[in-house]
């Protein structure tokens, strides 16, 4: 019980925020909750089947096929799976996160697991129809290879940045989440 | 293009949908050959599935409530007021700041965008706040720190910022 109550006192926190603005600012609770509400529901649409594909993920898919698909060694291959996984893929960049900690605990490479996430917040497929609709076609394309270019140079810089010792202990995360 | 945006953001709400569905699909099929080839296992992923979404609802909950407010505060006219094609330098990192508050999925950011830039926002300024907005996340960075640790987390978000200011001058560059 303890637990729990520390766990959500930020979330707590921000209800008596709330409680303050419906007494305050009417219009602006008003506001904040149905903003709040509509992305919650986006939220509950999301989040559970990725949950269960990552619960049967773990247990059914052994950690060598994991490695050789997409782990250290596995090249082009890694690369080119770890981006159509992310550009395909549904929900915000916050879905990519969860997902992301799978592929490490199962032995994907770091390399692509900061590639899947720089799709994932980019790169996203049907989007880009979109985005040429809103904001015209050159915009769109040039944005996009640029993003492309930056997916690449955001992964290498962080696999060069994180030692050893950060690495550790985001798998000591990985553990205590997946 | 610009006159048929409402039809083409309506296909692409759909296509997220049935990507969503895709995935529940997905589950669902996984599920039942599961079950079918080993109940203790299906069990044992399900078990999983509820505790690592269990595991980060606290923070999840907390970011959504910053969110409503964040975005009750900001609206387009407020923002396209100070990111304008005159703005220079300043825009542009007045953009990055704005963009980077949150974690926005594309059909929300852009319909905002194509919005701020008819109330007279600048290519180079816009550039900023699209890329920011997908790419950089302060409100969801709890979220993140809790999977990826404090380092990695800061890294990401701090590349992601940089990079975003580049492509902002490139595409002002060429656009503008």
């Amino acid at each position: 019980m303890k637990s729990t109550l520390k766990k959500y006192r930020i979330f707590l926190l921000l209800v008596l925020v709330y409680l303050a603005l419906f007494f305050l600012k009417p219009d602006l609770f008003a506001k904040s909750t149905e903003i709040t509400w509509k992305s919650l529901l986006e939220m509950l649409s999301v989040l559970p089947p990725i949950f269960i594909l990552l619960g049967l993920l773990d247990v059914w898919v052994k950690r060598e096929t994991m490695v050789k698909y997409m782990g250290e060694g596995s090249g082009w291959i890694g690369i080119v799976l770890a981006f159509f996984l992310g550009s395909a893929a549904a929900g915000p960049l916050y879905a990519a996160f969860p997902v992301a900690v799978m592929l490490l605990k199962k032995g994907g490479s770091f390399t692509n697991v900061l590639i899947l996430i720089g799709a994932w917040s980019t790169t996203k497929i049907p989007m880009l129809l979109f985005e040429a609709s809103s904001m015209g076609l050159p915009f769109t394309l040039l944005r996009l290879g640029l993003d492309i270019l930056g997916i690449a140079i955001i992964a290498i810089v962080s696999n060069k940045v994180l030692n050893a010792k950060d690495k550790a202990e985001i798998y000591t995360l990985v553990e205590k989440n997946g | 293009m610009r006159k048929h945006a409402g039809i083409i953001m309506g296909m692409v709400i759909i296509t997220e949908n049935i990507m969503n569905e895709v995935f529940y699909v997905a589950a669902g099929l996984g599920l039942v050959f599961s079950w079918v080839k080993d109940q203790k296992k299906t069990k044992m992923a399900l078990k999983k599935a509820w505790k690592s979404f269990e595991n980060i609802l606290p923070q999840f909950l907390a970011v959504l409530l910053i969110l409503g407010i964040m975005l009750a505060i900001l609206t387009p006219q407020q923002i396209s007021s100070v990111i304008g094609g005159e703005s220079g330098w300043t825009g542009v990192l007045v953009a990055s700041m704005l963009g980077s508050i949150t974690l926005i999925p594309g059909f929300i950011a852009f319909p905002l965008a194509s919005a701020l830039l008819k109330n007279g926002a600048g290519y180079m300024q816009i550039a900023a706040f699209v890329s920011t907005l997908m790419m950089v996340g302060i409100v969801t960075m709890p979220v993140e720190i809790k999977f990826f640790g404090k380092k990695a987390t800061y890294l990401r978000n701090g590349l992601a910022f940089v990079f975003s200011l580049i492509v902002a001058f490139v595409i002002g560059g060429i656009l503008g």
